[in-house]
């Protein structure tokens, strides 16, 4: 048994080490450690309850507009304020904006740069793909990273800027736009839509909405000229559509509401099979293989953190392990899709269970999805009429705040005591998906998805194991927070 | 010149920034086209693990030059000193200790973002993490190099502050640092460069109308000013946000909201809830730097009394009440 440590990861946000115990060519055993500790949830106690608004967006600067939505819904919820609709619509722009930038900032500057490793120079497709793809050089970054500027337009207008806005309230959003700022952010979209359908899909969105199966996902990438086709046909020569797999059960918190009575346009549950209501009472977190105090699985609502100066046997990150109903879920785009009963999504699982072209796809996929609601979110705003409701701090109140982030599932528990935060718990997306071993021994989906990956002799640096790290688009520093 | 990029006790946030700068082919070919090339950078570079140490091992030994070290994110001394809440993935060593190793090496630091320059949101509460900036600890010169630190070029740490930085603050510090004209003269006195912190958020604020005339706002996206009730500190906050639009297009004012003054030390604790004007006897405590108080609240009562109509019912309506045009001269 040879013990490999591959770290730090890079090209995922924040710190991540990946410990591997490789025997007879094959992974079998994997720990996945998150090496930064800032202690967010401590700084809230004692707070202004609305200071969380300020604080967590600053736990993470590419998922910060999640985190924005967890707390103004956390806080809304404590107090059962109900945003008008112009705000909710508002918020799910920005929501989406910053899920679909994340999106496409995930596959052009973190995931496909690995396809232009030496590793593949052999491959007959790496040429092409090294001179668009390659990390910093790659000219694929001369279309993406303008398209993505003019996209955040989006956030110039409807929050002041991004990231780290305080447009995001209980009641609603803090701009009231105006026809003019209607118009143009009209134009904005428009002209994403053409970056996408062009640069991205060479089809149009609602083409790429209507893949219904893998079969059909490969046929319609064959011969296609644009960057979400050139990653499939790569995929299918390495195999990727089988490589990857993990619990193969699915978080989706539900993104996306228009108003209360209305199912969200992603639905929530869980998805073992066959989909369930979502029940957040299920919910622990797990402090066994974490250098954090504490003996029992807390829920988060009566949760804390309490981190160790002086380490713990058997720990191995600062990370804590969320169970669901005792269980390791995955949490993402794919998850989300697979809840909101897309047929590929849907397929794609049923066929191989999740893999490094599940994830991927069913991301891309997503931008094709979002893109024409937010237009339709968008022509529903009525300039005139209130985007924001009056927000008053209570004396006491508990709130849960359950959002979709771009890389899944992230909820916010908090209780308000006196007037002031008396506990903020925080489980974020990739705290589900990189989650440690629990008490019983379970490992975290990535730790699953590792095992029985090949590593060749003296190989410190295995692709596969960088395909399937970053199938998962990680968040480190939300993690651990 | 190679950027040396290192992310500490940070969000990311401001690599997100800077890739979102305004250029035609995208920021980073407008960086390299200065020659401007990022030998390290952990959002950006393809080196992963093993490879990447090698890299940060060459520079710490002095064998691969860094022209400028970039840090982003706080320097967590903590536990006790031990560094150990951030330790660098696959070495198990105190990030502090790579990144003193590597500034020592380094013709020019710069610290990017507020975290990095004054230790930023990670000092917040009680600070148990012992975080700090690179030079600074909140606005006390210190910090983990200490008040005596010079990179090699003779300057100290340069502080790119914000929350986050503005894509321009960092990109046009190093275009002047490629350009060579950099001297201890363009940065202010917490070691900002001033082509941005020399202006105040306050400078092209689009509520100047009703800061005129002290028509406030009293709930989120009102329009009026958002100074007397709402805790916006523009006018005493350094930065040029509201003449240099993000996005193009936006700043915190032009979103509804105040502005926290996050270019500044210790923004992140500010004594007093973030969105609310602290007070005594109904007079806001923080005033327009270098006004004098009395004159300040003389001002305030005459603009009060000289309020049109239109502005003081605008200040508390999210679209504005409309000013007639006098209709054709007769």
């Amino acid at each position: 048994m040879t013990r490999l440590v591959m770290g730090p990861f890079n090209r995922v946000e924040g710190d991540l080490e990946v410990s591997l115990d490789v025997a007879d060519g094959r992974i079998r055993r994997a720990e996945v450690s998150s090496s930064l500790y800032r202690g967010f949830e401590s700084m809230l106690v004692g707070k202004e309850p609305l200071d969380a608004l300020v604080i967590v967006p600053r736990i993470c600067g590419i998922c910060s507009v999640a985190q924005s939505a967890a707390a103004a819904a956390a806080l809304a919820d404590s107090v059962g304020l109900v945003m008008p609709r112009n705000g909710r619509l508002a918020t799910n722009l920005i929501q989406a904006c910053e899920n679909v930038a994340d999106h496409l900032t995930h596959f052009y500057c973190f995931f496909m740069p690995d396809f232009a490793r030496e590793a593949y120079a052999g491959q007959p497709w790496h040429a092409g793909v090294a001179a668009r793809f390659q990390a910093l050089r790659g000219n694929a970054l001369a279309d993406f990273l303008p398209a993505r500027s003019s996209f955040l337009r989006v956030m110039g207008y409807l929050a002041g800027k991004w990231p780290h806005t305080l447009a995001l309230q209980p009641g609603g959003t803090t701009r009231a736009i105006t026809p003019t700022e209607k118009v143009r952010l009209t134009g904005v979209l428009r002209e994403f839509r053409a970056f996408l359908e062009q640069t991205v899909f060479a089809a149009t969105l609602e083409q790429v909405a209507a893949l219904d199966s893998p079969a059909a996902l490969y046929a319609w990438a064959q011969q296609r000229d644009a960057d979400f086709p050139r990653f499939l046909q790569v995929a299918q020569t390495l195999g990727l559509d089988r490589v990857g797999r993990a619990t193969d059960r699915f978080l989706s918190f539900g993104a996306y509401a228009e108003d209360p009575a209305s199912p969200a346009f992603f639905a929530a549950g869980l998805w073992t099979g066959t989909a369930a209501p979502l029940d957040p009472a299920t919910i622990v977190e797990d402090v066994s293989h974490a250098w954090l105090a504490g003996d029992a699985a807390l829920p988060p609502m009566s949760g804390e953190t309490r981190p160790l100066a002086d380490g713990k046997a058997g720990a191995y990150t600062w990370c804590k392990a969320p169970r669901y109903a005792g269980q390791v879920v995955e949490t993402g785009a794919l998850a989300r899709q697979i809840l909101a009963g897309h047929p590929l999504a849907l397929a794609l699982v049923r066929e191989q269970g999740a893999s490094v072209v599940g994830r991927v796809a069913a991301r891309l996929l997503e931008v094709a999805r979002l893109l024409p609601q937010m237009e339709n979110w968008l022509a529903e705003i009525t300039p005139g009429d209130a985007f924001c409701a009056q927000w008053s701090s209570p004396q006491q109140g508990n709130g849960v705040g359950l959002v979709e982030a771009a890389r899944g599932a992230l909820g916010h528990w908090l209780r308000i005591e006196r007037g002031k935060i008396a506990s903020y718990q925080i489980i974020a997306p990739t705290t589900w998906n990189f989650s440690p071993r629990d008490a019983a021994g379970q490992p975290g989906a990535l730790e699953q998805a590792l095992i029985d990956l090949p590593v060749a002799v003296g190989d410190k640096n295995p692709v596969l194991v960088q395909h399937v790290v970053r199938s998962f688009d990680p968040c480190m520093v939300c993690t651990v927070h | 010149m190679n950027l040396f990029w290192l992310q500490a006790s940070g969000c990311g946030g401001c690599t997100q920034s800077m890739i979102g700068g305004d250029a035609r082919r995208g920021v980073l070919e407008q960086l390299a086209s200065a020659g401007l090339e990022f030998v390290a950078h952990p959002a950006l570079r393809e080196e992963s693990g093993e490879e990447a140490l090698d890299v940060l091992r060459q520079a710490a030994a002095g064998t691969l030059p860094i022209d400028i070290l970039c840090v982003e994110g706080a320097m967590l001394r903590g536990p006790n000193g031990s560094g150990r809440f951030h330790t660098l993935s696959g070495t198990g060593e105190p990030m502090i200790a790579w990144v003193r190793r590597l500034a020592s090496q380094a013709r020019y630091v710069l610290a990017i973002g507020s975290c990095t320059a004054f230790g930023g949101i990670n000092a917040s509460g009680e600070n148990l993490t012992e975080a700090c900036g690179l030079q600074y600890e909140g606005a006390e010169r210190g910090g983990l190099l200490g008040a005596d630190f010079l990179a090699r070029s003779g300057l100290p740490v340069i502080n790119v502050s914000g929350c986050p930085i503005h894509a321009d603050w960092i990109v046009d510090t190093l275009m002047t640092l490629a350009g060579g004209t950099m001297t201890a003269d363009d940065l202010d006195d917490l070691q900002r460069p001033r082509f941005y912190s020399e202006q105040l958020v306050h400078h092209g604020c689009p509520k100047n109308e009703f800061y005129e005339f002290k028509a406030s706002a009293q709930k989120a996206s009102d329009l009026g000013c958002l100074m007397e009730n709402l805790g916006c500190k523009g006018t005493q906050a350094h930065a040029d946000c509201n003449t240099r639009p993000w996005y193009g297009v936006g700043s915190c004012i032009r979103g509804g909201f105040s502005c926290i003054a996050c270019t500044e030390p210790g923004f992140e604790e500010p004594g007093h809830p973030f969105m609310e004007t602290p007070k005594v006897a109904g007079i806001p405590i923080g005033l327009p730097l270098d006004m004098p108080k009395a004159w300040f609240v003389a001002l305030a009562a005459l603009s009060k009394s000289a309020t049109p109509k239109r502005v003081r019912e605008s200040a508390v309506r999210d679209t504005p009440a409309v000013l007639k045009s006098k209709g054709p001269r007769k």
